[in-house]
């Protein structure tokens, strides 16, 4: 058997509209092939997986919750992405973005006031942009692969938040325990609507969606983002400066994920831990490419991948499943998705080694 | 044992999965495929091997295995970017993502059990030289493999027809299309000798160094690899170079620790990250250097048209 793909004329706008909802469908049957070969019964898996966290308010609530920095970092990496700048690194944006958020509540532990909450938000952004200026820097200036050099970041981020809540910043109350103070009142991000759980993160992304879309749909410099990515050559007749590009587009996908690690350090978890991530900076990578790149979809990519948390969760503790099971559904979905856009540029036939024969293999 | 000895035995112990993972990568990549999923297959590899060994009792089963796994994992992203010209940057991100998830899942009832170490082959009047005799010729059989694979694939890559046929997909997928040769074909089979570098390297984590089962025991290593080939500028002599050096810069940390500075951990731990950013600026700074020597079609997609 063997596949053959014909180059479509136009790329499919039915295909483009209804890859990531087949390759939503490929990773159920693919799920309940591997819950049956778990000896799980497949209904009952993807129930407990995909439904039941679904079907009662609280667990809606932690749904916002998880989708809210998904969200805001899958907008920025859409941006980046979208240009053909490959910033991996937005783990490590996330964690100097709390980083940098928490020098407020942590070294000014009384300093309360209206405007605590912006400033850290704001210097969240700084953190994590500033995070991701240094692959953009690296790939302007010296040619080198932002890919990997994004991605050492990564560790570099996790350890130096490792040294700072072991070391310098630890809470001098808190028993040595690896852990900052917690933050005040006033420097914690409320609930939205003093709803039980939710805070102000999940706005923040639909602020942050709404700006995204503005940019890239209605503004020139969305516009060059993406004839930079898709046509450099033509980018470069129109007088549009790639490095510029480079260096903005990793700005704004570090500003986003800065603002997602403070947002969530103030508004879910209130102190620093060597730990503040279940790895969302990867997982929003999976976001981005759900979403087809585009602000609105990421929206709506960004509570699927939400759910795939809570449904580990839920799996484990309903089937007694480990929670490691979120993460492969995580790949595959990514996976489907990739294969799915194939439809979207090509026609792809199954031929069997008759059909080959017969159009002569030259 | 002399200090020296003890030093060099323990980065010649770091360095192995390096060279391994970084020598299949760099043939992957010389056919024109950038497969970012080193880091997804060496942890399958990792976790294959450690539960091949388990089943059977025999390490050499279990460092079979974990070939095994990556190979056959590799065959996902082969399918997908070679098959249906999926995104080779994305479809490799894919697969580490899933290979750590999936590594998690299967290795779960190993976390904790004592591991099958694979035992080390002393080979006869070789191993009796003074110094260099116990360092390398008292090594377990990863290590033999790692270094007649460096001479095989130099070997191969520039001084065999099919080594050539090989680096002109690389360099020109069009040009090799029209002289007839199986552009597609050449690159599944240089992505499956990848992944089975990066399933033994894995292999070599869990019954060689570490001789048990860790969750993400491969931290990073599997990136690592991939930034050695642009520092080895796609040349397999170069590599040996680097994954000994980098391999050096891991285990300094452990040593400048028991010598008693007072350095943060955290600190040394980040020194083969930060060491490999600042080799990449430098290489890539370079521009004779990469010009030359990276494959021209790396990374791109091909469609044969019919």
């Amino acid at each position: 058997m063997f596949i053959e793909l014909e180059r479509r004329p136009a790329h499919s706008t039915l295909y483009s509209a209804l890859s990531p909802f087949i390759a939503l469908i490929l990773t159920l049957v693919a799920g309940a092939i591997l819950f049956a070969v778990m000896g799980i019964n497949p209904a009952k898996g993807l129930y407990s997986f995909f439904i039941e966290p679904l079907t009662e308010v609280w667990s809606l609530h932690e749904l916002a919750i998880k989708a809210a920095p998904l969200i805001l970092i899958a907008t920025g990496l859409s941006i980046c992405f979208l240009s053909s700048n490959w910033n991996i690194g937005a783990e490590g944006q996330f964690i100097l973005g709390a980083i940098f958020g928490s020098i407020l509540p942590v070294l000014f532990h009384e300093q309360v006031g209206i405007w605590v909450l912006p400033a850290m938000m704001i210097m969240g952004m700084i953190g994590g942009a500033l995070w991701a200026l240094i692959p953009a820097l690296l790939k302007t200036r010296f040619g080198a692969n932002e890919i990997l050099t994004s991605l050492m970041l990564v560790y570099v981020a996790e350890l130096f938040l490792d040294w700072l809540v072991r070391g310098a910043w630890r809470n001098p109350e808190g028993f040595n325990f690896p852990e900052t103070r917690s933050f005040s009142p006033g420097q914690i991000l409320p609930e939205v609507l003093d709803s039980g759980r939710a805070h102000y993160g999940a706005v923040l992304a639909i602020v942050a969606v709404l700006i995204a879309w503005f940019m890239m749909a209605k503004t020139i410099r969305g516009f060059e983002v993406k004839v930079i990515g898709q046509a450099p050559k033509a980018g470069q007749f129109a007088g549009f400066d790639a490095k510029r590009v480079t260096i903005v587009a990793f700005m704004i996908s570090g500003a986003l994920a800065g603002l997602a690690g403070i947002a969530e350090v103030s508004g879910a978890i209130q102190q620093l831990r060597p730990t503040i991530s279940p790895g969302y900076g990867f997982t929003a990578i999976i976001v981005a490419f759900l979403g087809r790149l585009n602000p609105v979809g990421v929206f709506a990519a960004g509570l699927v991948l939400a759910l795939s948390f809570l449904g580990s969760e839920a799996a484990q503790i309903s089937l007694g499943v480990s929670d490691k099971l979120g993460r492969v559904f995580q790949g595959m979905l990514l996976f489907f998705v990739l294969a799915c856009d194939t439809l979207i540029h090509y026609r792809i036939r199954i031929t069997g080694w008759a059909g080959r024969a017969r159009t002569g293999e030259t | 044992m002399g200090v020296a000895e003890a030093v060099l035995l323990t980065i010649i112990t770091a360095s192995t999965p390096l060279l391994i993972a970084a020598l299949g990568e760099l043939v992957t990549e010389r056919s024109g495929v950038l497969n970012l999923g080193v880091e997804g297959m060496m942890i399958m590899g990792a976790v294959a091997g450690f539960a091949f060994a388990q089943i059977s009792g025999s390490a050499y089963v279990g460092a079979l295995g974990g070939m095994l796994a990556g190979a056959v994992f590799s065959l996902l992203f082969a399918f997908l970017t070679l098959s249906l010209v999926a995104n080779q940057v994305a479809t490799g991100l894919a697969l580490t993502i899933l290979g750590l998830g999936l590594s998690g899942l299967l290795g779960e009832a190993y976390i904790g059990q004592p591991g099958i170490k694979m035992e080390p082959i002393v080979i006869p009047l070789l191993s009796q030289i003074p110094f260099i005799g116990k360092l390398l010729f008292a090594q377990d059989l990863i290590f033999y493999i790692s270094i007649a694979l460096l001479i095989a694939v130099n070997w191969f890559l520039f001084r065999t027809r099919a080594g050539l046929t090989l680096r002109s997909v690389g360099d020109n997928h069009s040009s090799a299309h029209a002289l007839g040769i199986n552009v597609i074909a050449v690159r599944y089979m240089a992505v499956i000798f990848g992944g089975a570098c990066s399933g033994l390297a894995g292999a070599h984590l869990s019954l060689v160094q570490v001789p048990q089962w860790v969750e993400n025991m491969s931290a990073g290593r599997g990136w690592i690899a991939l930034a050695l080939v642009v520092f080895a500028s796609w040349r397999p002599m170069r590599v040996l170079f680097g994954a000994y050096l980098f391999g050096a810069v891991g285990i300094a940390q452990l040593h400048i620790q028991a010598l008693g500075f007072s350095v943060p951990s955290q600190f040394l731990s980040s020194l083969p990250y930060i060491a490999t950013i600042i080799v990449l600026v430098i290489i890539s700074g370079n521009r004779r250097l990469t010009l030359i020597n990276t494959p021209a079609s790396l990374g791109k997609g091909f469609v044969p048209d019919r």
